[in-house]
């Protein structure tokens, strides 16, 4: 049986037969629907997937019509940013990079301007250069432009923060205790994100990007949804994007809810219903991926898991789609082969409204 | 990586109409048929077109909406996106704060 050219899950080239790649498909497909209760993907689709795995091309794209929206998370920040989150250390000014470059080389449909260290806490401290830079940035760019930062809630506990560390209290057996800081972290990141949110929109940016939302666990994705409903009642014309952290949100309070939802546990399906009814415009699944499995057995996991959350979607759904999500090996240069395939599958299998 | 993506399965931002389908699902939340529909009504051509380079470089220099070649003289920036706030019939919020501080 003749071998098709494919990659594991952190890069690595291997070889599979037809035989090993369907076996993968099924797997993969199998495992999500297993997790998160879902429908596993048809014969057909598996079919299509097979098809796009073992092409012969290096490159592959959808169909003329089937191209979608980017608003590829961090955009820009690409050029500028080290080589901790891809990026390529290159001495270039913010706005240049976050705007004309972004549009106009990377081919990026929504703009991300991202705060350097990535978090909305430090974020407020800077606030007022990030307004200046955004404001310089509007004026030259055309497409819409987001503001973006993680809640990650681990900056609201000791040491950085003032909240007592959770987790060392759980392993003391001080769950209350444990819950009231994860509680009053939350409501402080809360904060952090509508103070930046307002001094950014008064300078017209277009939206505000919460990303890699529950990295910190259900509290983490429990502020990200209050801000998100504040936001909207305060300013109804702010766009909110919210992109996940992890496939399932991590039970570290456990007893969150958010309109009447458990958060912890939820699979992407469950989580875009609750970003959903607290206002969220688009929203980003994340889907992880694992190194030591094959590449096969990632992105049919990947799409399962995105086609139930886009099925059940009524607003766009822009999966994760970078190093180590989506899919996409977890490769610091993620192989463009590999790139282009989870991109076709999601597009032409999920059904996604963008990336 | 953005490139890949791009080459794969991107609109193309000003390349062709990227940032007007994605402004429409970032501001009014629609999907990507919808999105897509919306937008090529408003510009008059078909969704494969959208996505066409020679048709769009074409509109949007005729439509004076920004291109992404440095045509002298052609809308740039904010002043692009002026008229594509009323192109599509919506607001855009650093526009708004344009008109607001212009009326002097």
């Amino acid at each position: 049986m003749p071998e098709h050219l494919t990659r594991r899950g952190d890069g690595r080239l291997i070889t599979m037969t037809g035989k090993q790649i369907k076996d993968d498909l099924e797997l993969g497909s199998k495992d999500a629907a297993e997790r998160a209760k879902i429908p596993e993907l048809t014969g057909e689709d598996l079919e299509t997937l097979y098809e796009i795995i073992i092409d012969a091309n290096k490159v592959v794209a959808v169909k003329h019509g089937c191209e979608v929206v980017l608003s590829a998370d961090a955009g820009g920040s690409t050029f500028w940013i080290d080589s901790g989150t891809s990026g390529l250390g290159m001495p270039i000014e913010r706005s240049i990079a976050q705007g004309a470059l972004s549009e106009r080389v990377l081919g990026l449909d929504i703009l991300q301007f991202p705060e350097s260290d990535g978090s909305f806490k430090p974020a407020k401290v800077i606030v007022s250069y990030l307004a200046n830079v955004i404001h310089n940035t509007l004026h030259t760019s055309i497409s819409p432009l987001e503001f973006m930062a993680m809640p990650n809630l681990g900056y609201f506990y000791k040491p950085d923060g003032q909240w007592p560390e959770p987790i060392s209290l759980i392993r003391e057996g001080k769950n209350d205790e444990a819950r009231k800081s994860m509680e009053g972290a939350a409501r402080e990141c809360h904060d952090a994100i509508i103070y930046v949110a307002k001094h950014l929109r008064r300078v017209g940016v277009d939206g505000i990007n919460i990303d890699t939302v529950g990295a910190a666990g259900d509290p983490d994705f429990y502020a990200a949804l209050t801000a998100t409903e504040s936001l909207k009642k305060v300013y109804p014309d702010l766009a909110v994007q919210m992109g996940m952290a992890t496939e399932a949100v991590h039970g570290f309070h456990t007893e969150l809810k958010y309109a009447g939802e458990r958060l912890a546990g939820m699979w992407p399906h469950q989580q875009l219903k609750v970003a959903e009814k607290a206002g969220v415009d688009i929203f980003g699944p994340v889907i992880n991926t694992k190194p030591h499995l094959t590449f096969p057995w990632n992105l049919s996991r990947a799409v399962t898991f995105t086609k139930a959350c886009v099925r059940e979607a009524t607003i766009p759904v822009h999966p994760n789609m970078g190093m180590g999500v989506g899919g996409v090996p977890m490769l610091e240069t993620p192989p463009l082969d590999t790139v282009t395939r989870a991109n076709k599958a999601m597009i032409e299998i999920a059904g996604v409204d963008g990336i | 990586m953005p490139i890949g993506h791009l080459v794969a399965g991107g609109i193309g931002s000003i390349r062709t109409s990227g940032d007007l389908i994605g402004r429409m699902q970032l501001q009014k939340k629609m999907r990507l048929p919808e999105a897509k529909d919306y937008v090529a009504k408003k510009l008059g051509v078909s969704s494969i077109e959208l996505c066409d380079e020679f048709t769009m470089r074409k509109l949007r220099e005729k439509l004076d909406i920004g291109v992404i070649t440095g045509l002298p003289g052609a809308a740039k920036g904010l002043e692009a996106k002026v008229r594509i706030a009323e192109l599509l019939g919506i607001k855009i919020n650093c526009v708004e704060r344009l008109e607001k501080l212009s009326k002097v």
